[in-house]
């Protein structure tokens, strides 16, 4: 009964165009953001910060990154480890060489620089299609870490070959470091997940999106309408790139405080953000956040219960784990194709019906 | 002069050989993707768990023998002293077509008609799967697996060239061709090649003179589990049998990219390519850039290739209507 409008009314392409067209999700929305920036962080501890809301974050804005290229452009990539080494290798030059630069501006530097790799990588797109495409980001993803552990000027010379951020402040709020205080962090990471799924929602239901959208669905049509596949496709990989670029220098610099570029970016990043957005759904928002929350989540949850409840022995609950995410990605295929996003809005559809069936 | 040199010649011919092992993992992606259109990620797990099967049936571990321990405390690990290595391939070889026909009945039957993409999915889902089983049931510690080929360098070689190389590669490029062999045949002169055929050429046509889809994915996904376990022996004798095994499918993406997806000579041409190409750049130009280029040289060279002749060396040509 609440959640229903009581027919379609729309008069104006504004109200066509809204996000959240029904008053309870909007609500909803605005009430869960006001929880998430003033309650929790009341009650933030270490260890829900670093095990569950920071990558969390970090994640669904890689996630909604990939979303852009993969879900809304059509271009299967699988580089995706490669370029946040971009973005966390920029963000440790940049702080290394300019001390007193802010955070902020650090981290939306390091995103540029990985745009700019993006539209390198993203040229063989215009040529090689599918698949084709799909391992050919590969070879960005072997080429950049490779490339991290042998040129000795992106990590400073350092002995070890690993990159550690040091204490930096965004507004006087020490963000980056051993010292940094779980809310600030917590706040930080939130804010740009804000910002750019704003962003990213705009950009997508706008011009540019609905170019990439028409690449996507095929792309010799789009090409005949007048779509220039060159400036779309660029596009995509650009903003695409920038997105998991900045997601890359906050996983290093606020969440991990210390990388190391084989272990930290390997391709199994490439493949983690790869299911967010296939379990979440292609080409959703919603589902971007969602697959995030539930490929982050998971892990902690089966950890917490095997491990913790049940007392297995650490290793057969990492493989236990393993068999269960694979099923659940096959199953999650087999049953809906177009992930978590579209289980949600069907059930939306009968929660506006309710309680009659049509 | 540089053709003169031993060590021209011996990089070279190490780099075939590597090749022919890529080759061999890339002939299993071939197999799939003709027959059924999907992009089998899985290719390198299966590998990993067939070498993981042989080795676990040929020194008789119980299996999920770790986890029988942890859930009812129940302490065994071995049955016995193993079986003799015929016995123990033929065994991996079953458990390989039950793979096959499980693969085929619970993940391939459900998603036919989806699109390419989501197959390709499914099946990334499909080597987490498999490499977690395969991890619960043998162990996930490093084995030693010895099928009693021949090791170390060749003698002959050795004396009469001065070139280094090993028995064992030389041993597994029999193997490999001998395997690329009998499928040629196999797909050429018999009846159920025949039918494979038809089904890679056309789905439909191939549904509609009665050729049963599920049977022949059944045949191609145990027939790529045979060349798995072929790849698995190989890659295992050499390196030992680990997760890491599971990579050689990485290994084999560019090949088949450079060969095109759907043309089994492409597989091997392209394989030997890499195979040589990654070395000798590794040897000539990988000194002054640093090292271990081998990492991404195949998929550069590949990805240079593809912006030149996107269907790669022997691919269909890719003609597209709206």
């Amino acid at each position: 009964m609440i959640y229903r409008e009581a027919g379609d009314f729309k008069t104006t392409y504004k109200a066509d165009q809204e996000t959240f067209p029904i008053r309870l999700d909007k609500v909803g929305f605005w009430l869960s953001v006001l929880i998430v920036v003033f309650v929790i962080p009341l009650f933030l501890n270490d260890y829900w910060e670093k095990a569950v809301f920071l990558p969390f974050f970090i994640y669904a804005i890689a996630a909604i990154g990939l979303n852009i290229l993969t879900g809304y452009c059509g271009q299967v990539s699988l580089g995706t480890g490669g370029f946040m080494a971009v973005g966390a290798y920029s963000s440790y030059k940049l702080m290394t060489s300019f001390p007193n630069l802010d955070m902020f501006v650090v981290i939306i530097c390091s995103g540029i620089v990985t745009a700019f790799v993006g539209i390198l990588f993203g040229i063989p797109s215009l040529r090689i299609k599918g698949f084709y495409l799909a391992v050919a980001t590969l070879a960005s993803q072997f080429f950049l870490v490779w490339l991290f552990n042998k040129w000795e000027w992106t990590y400073n010379y350092s002995a070890t070959g690993q990159i550690t951020a040091p204490e930096r402040d965004f507004l006087g709020v020490v963000v980056t470091g051993a010292y940094s205080a779980p809310w600030a962090t917590y706040l930080f990471c939130f804010g740009f997940l804000f910002i750019f799924g704003w962003m990213a929602r705009n950009l997508v239901r706008g011009h540019i999106g609905r170019s990439w959208m028409a690449i996507r669905d095929m792309d010799i049509a789009a090409e005949i309408i007048g779509v220039n596949p060159l400036k779309a496709k660029l596009s995509a990989f650009a903003i695409s790139s920038f997105y998991i670029g900045v997601a890359g220098a906050l996983y290093f610099s606020v969440w991990l405080g210390a990388a190391e570029p084989t272990e930290a970016f390997s391709i199994d990043k490439s493949f983690d953000v790869l299911f967010m957005i296939i379990i979440g759904g292609l080409g959703s928002m919603t589902g971007s956040i969602i697959g995030a929350a539930f490929i982050v989540l998971l892990p902690v949850v089966f950890k917490t219960v095997l491990v913790g409840l049940l007392g297995w022995p650490t290793d057969i609950a990492e493989f236990t784990q393993i068999i269960l995410i694979g099923s659940l990605i096959i199953f999650f295929l087999i049953k809906e194709p177009h992930g978590i996003a579209a289980l949600w809005r069907t059930l939306k559809q009968k929660l506006r019906l309710w309680p009659f069936p049509y | 002069m540089i053709l003169f040199d031993p060590f021209f010649w011996e990089v070279f011919i190490s780099g075939l050989l590597a090749g022919v092992m890529y080759a061999l993992v890339a002939l299993g992606f071939v197999l799939i993707f003709k027959a059924s259109g999907i992009f089998n990620f899985a290719q390198g797990v299966l590998a990993l768990f067939a070498a993981l099967t042989l080795v676990g049936f040929q020194t008789g571990q119980v299996p999920f023998a770790h986890l029988l321990e942890a859930v009812f405390g129940l302490h065994v690990t071995h049955w016995g002293d193993g079986m003799p290595t015929v016995l123990a391939l033929l065994l991996s070889l079953f458990v390989m077509i039950g793979l096959a026909w499980l693969i085929v009945k619970i993940v391939l039957r459900p998603l036919v008609n989806q699109e390419g993409i989501i197959l390709f999915m499914a099946t990334i889902g499909l080597a987490f799967v498999l490499e977690g089983v395969g991890d619960l049931m043998w162990g996930a510690n490093v084995k030693r697996l010895d099928v009693g080929l021949p090791e170390g360098p060749s003698d002959f070689l050795l004396d009469h060239t001065g070139m280094f190389i090993e028995k064992l590669e030389i041993s597994a490029a029999v193997v490999a061709m001998i395997l690329v062999a009998s499928l040629m045949l196999f797909s050429q002169y018999t009846k159920m090649g025949r039918a494979l055929r038809a089904v890679a050429d056309d789905h439909q046509a191939a549904l509609s003179v009665g050729i049963s889809l599920e049977t022949i994915w059944w045949v191609v996904w145990s027939i790529s589990g045979l060349v798995a376990l072929v790849a698995g022996v190989m890659w295992g004798a050499k390196s030992g049998v680990q997760f890491s095994l599971s990579l050689i499918a990485l290994k084999a993406l560019p090949v088949l990219m450079l060969g095109g997806f759907t043309s089994i000579p492409g597989a091997i041409i392209g394989g030997l390519m890499i195979g040589v190409g990654e070395k000798m750049f590794e040897f000539y130009i990988g000194p002054m850039i640093g090292g271990a280029t081998e990492n991404w040289f195949a998929y550069m060279l590949a990805l240079l290739f593809l912006l030149f002749r996107p269907q790669g060396l022997f691919g269909e040509k890719i003609i597209e209507r709206v």
